[in-house]
């Protein structure tokens, strides 16, 4: 019993789409960041996919790299999320906007 | 063969290590210092000049193998290359070539000897001033340019010399730079220069377009070749041109020798240009003997001499310089007779002068114009070192009318000045007497217009006499009319210049224009028709230019001596002439007028139109940027959730672009495409 292709792809773009609507809606600094998180698995869903298809090794090595970006990401993210918090006191993306002009 | 090096290019390097020891230092080592090094420069020039012109005499009688091993000998012309390939762009090719030839040789002594007498005197004169390191580091300055300039081998290094000799003359004028007439002085004189330079700059072009190159002696060789060639060609001898080029016609080489004519009448203040150099007195006096009198405006009679072949070629240009140099002559005469200025006197009898060489020149006689050149050189640097000595001790007054009986004050300076005198005013045996005779015959030897010349030449001969005895007369004879505050002392460094050039006016005649001519022969040319066929006519003309040369001197004895009221009654009687003369016909307010004030006009109102589409147009510009700024700016809200808005939009629209069928869409958009893509 073998999964089709298209259901691993569809899972990744619906993954994907919802990481890009939390992205877009979420107000919350620590949703928005975990939507981000959300769109590269789901990107590294696809890799994988496609890895496997292709009897490839080096979409699972590509999926590698970007975990590891990602957890690096993540380390220097939390701490300028917590920097901000206990800067602002707030996590509320619509009030932290003091870089424009 | 192996020639000799004579270190030539040692002679324009020590006064140029003097400028730099002296403009860096001056100011900070003691003034003996500054002395030795300013004075012992220019004598160390001085003495590698004889140096040459002693090994370059031995060898002239010439097959000599047994004094081989002499080893000095030098055959003229003598050619050293400092570094190969100066400029080396295609087909032009330059070096830094110093030549040393008859001609050149004579000029060096002329601007090394004399120009070390006046650093001499200078030491004097120059004592008290303020600067005194710094004259001394221009005046090295102006040496080593003016060597340069005479020892070139080709028109480029003569043209950086050319236009040194300008700078360290504009230097020197503006000497006084607190003095506001000091300062426009030398602006007019290098602005001025610029107009000539322009056409010497022209005619360098234009003979790099005809000759593709700027040796002397190519352009010399070429232009001969040329001329032999020709008449083989036309008498069907020789079908072909074996590899000279195109010859150029003669109105080619007429336009390019009128160009030269052009530098030329700048720098030696000709006709219609002549207008700096009666300013430049605003120099130190021996600045005015030096670069305005004695060498660098001497600069355009040599390079007229230089570029002989040329101006031979070219016999419209010929007469052109020969008449220049003949109104040059007369007008300037003219205007001597009344300025008051003593050094006035003297620069408008220097640019007379130069007009007498200058016609010699344009009756084709260079050799007597280098003869007068010399001569000139040595009387006119005396006059004016003599004036130098009288504004001393007049306690820096140089109006003529303040002076009077100073030959008891300062005998020297009296009894050297009288030599002086006597010799521009053309009595023998004196100097200025053969150099000017050799002029004046050449040009009554040169056709019908020569007789015409040599009438002017003669009535300049007679003013000069009369404007001489004048000054004489005003400011050495008679009563004082002013009291000496502080009298000067003349330091004995003025008087041995003063000495030595008045022994050589006395005698510098007397080598006679028949020797000058054959040993300047290989580099100007054998003069034409100077035989001795004719020699009745000499005679009366030297009686004649004798004459006249008396007349003067005894209408200046009525004038200025018997009855010194007279010039004013005389001046009374007809009001216009005197006005003019006074105004120096009012070429400096007709200049003002024509040229000056309308290019004032120019740069004011016409320049501010191109002032205002430049500004206009960067205004545009910036206004633009500035504007879109202003709306692109929206973008930079801060908002965090706009970027990301924008970023998916900006990433949805890459995916479309993607995915749709452009091709099908829009064929037309397929080239477009595939360019974007890079296939």
């Amino acid at each position: 019993m073998d999964v089709p292709l298209n259901w691993y792809l569809l899972l990744s773009a619906a993954l994907f789409s919802l990481g890009v609507i939390g992205f877009l809606i979420k107000r919350n600094l620590i949703t928005v960041f975990m939507s981000i998180e959300l769109m590269l698995n789901a990107v590294n869903l696809s890799f994988v996919t496609f890895a496997y298809q292709w009897h490839a090794v080096k979409g699972q090595i590509f999926v590698f790299f970007v975990m590891m970006v990602a957890a690096a990401e993540a380390a220097v993210g939390l701490a300028i999320i917590i920097a901000v918090f206990r800067a602002r006191a707030t996590l509320s993306v619509d009030r932290i906007d003091l870089m424009k002009l | 063969m192996n020639v000799p090096s004579l270190h030539l290019w040692l002679i324009p390097i020590l006064p140029f290590a003097g400028f730099l020891f002296n403009g860096i230092l001056g100011s900070r080592i003691p003034k003996r210092l500054v002395t030795a090094v300013g004075v012992l420069a220019p004598l160390g020039s001085f003495l590698l000049v004889l140096n040459a012109a002693a090994a370059s005499m031995i060898s002239a009688p010439e097959s000599c193998p047994s004094c081989g091993p002499a080893a000095t000998a030098v055959a003229l012309p003598h050619v050293e290359t400092l570094a190969h390939a100066w400029i080396n762009l295609g087909t032009l090719h330059v070096d830094f070539t110093l030549a040393l030839d008859q001609l050149s040789l004579v000029m060096l002594l002329v601007v090394t000897g004399v120009g070390f007498l006046i650093h001499l005197y200078s030491v004097g004169y120059m004592g008290d001033e303020e600067g005194y390191a710094r004259y001394f580091s221009y005046l090295n300055l102006f040496l080593f340019f003016m060597s340069v300039l005479v020892l070139a081998g080709n028109f480029l290094l003569m043209f950086v010399g050319w236009e040194g000799v300008g700078l360290a003359s504009y230097l020197l004028i503006g000497f006084y730079f607190n003095k506001t007439s000091a300062a426009a002085a030398g602006k007019k004189a290098f602005i001025v220069n610029r107009i000539g330079d322009f056409g010497f700059l022209i005619g360098l072009f234009l003979l790099l377009a005809e000759f593709g190159t700027l040796t002397f002696r190519d352009i010399a060789w070429k232009l001969n070749t040329m001329a032999s060639f020709s008449i083989f060609m036309h008498a069907g001898a020789l079908p072909f041109n074996p590899g000279l080029g195109p010859i150029p016609s003669t109105g080619l080489l007429t336009v390019t020798a009128l160009c030269l004519l052009l530098g030329a009448a700048g720098k030696s203040a000709q006709l219609p240009l002549y207008i700096w150099l009666p300013d430049a007195m605003e120099g130190p006096t021996p600045v005015s003997a030096l670069i305005h009198a004695a060498t660098m405006v001497t600069a355009g009679v040599y390079m007229i001499a230089r570029m002989h072949t040329l101006f031979d070629h070219a016999p419209f240009a010929l007469l052109v310089i020969a008449i220049m140099g003949a109104a040059t002559a007369f007008f300037a005469a003219t205007m001597g007779l009344v300025q008051t200025d003593i050094k006035r006197v003297l620069a408008y009898s220097t640019i007379s002068q130069l007009g007498y060489m200058f016609l010699g020149c344009g009756v084709a006689a260079y050799s007597a114009a280098i003869f007068h050149l010399v001569t000139h050189a040595f009387f006119k640097a005396l006059l004016f070192l003599g004036a130098g000595s009288v504004i001393h001790a007049m306690g820096g007054d140089q109006d003529l009318r303040n002076m009077g009986g100073l030959r008891e004050k300062l005998p020297v300076t009296y009894w050297t000045m009288t030599i002086a005198v006597f010799t521009i005013a053309g009595f023998p045996p004196l100097a200025a007497f053969f150099s000017k005779d050799a002029i004046l015959y050449a040009a009554y030897l040169h056709g019908p217009t020569g007789k015409l010349l040599w009438f002017v030449g003669l009535v300049t001969a007679f003013l000069t006499s009369l404007y001489m005895f004048r000054l004489w007369y005003m400011a050495f004879h008679g009563k004082p009319r002013k009291k000496l505050g502080h009298h000067h002392a003349t330091p004995v460094s003025m008087l041995i210049p003063l000495v030595i050039l008045a022994v050589l006016s006395f005698c510098g005649g007397w080598i006679g224009i028949g020797n000058v001519s054959s040993y300047l022969a290989p580099s100007v040319g054998a003069p034409r028709r100077m035989s001795a066929a004719n020699a009745g006519p000499e005679l009366l003309l030297t009686l004649a230019a004798v004459a006249v040369a008396l007349l003067g001197w005894y209408i200046a004895y009525l004038y200025y001596s018997r009855r010194p009221e007279q010039p004013a009654q005389l001046a009374a009687s007809m009001p216009a002439g005197y006005e003019l003369l006074v105004n120096k016909y009012y070429v400096d307010e007709i200049y003002g007028a024509v040229i000056v004030k309308p290019l004032f006009a120019i740069s004011k109102y016409g320049l501010g139109g191109v002032e205002f589409l430049l500004g206009g147009a960067a205004w545009l510009l910036g206004g633009m940027a500035g504007f879109a700024g202003m709306i692109l700016q929206r973008w930079q809200s801060g908002n965090l959730r706009s970027y990301a808005a924008w970023l998916t939009a900006g990433a949805a629209a890459v995916l479309l672009f993607a995915l749709v069928p452009w091709s099908a869409v829009w064929p037309a958009s397929l080239h477009f495409i595939s360019k974007v893509a890079g296939h």
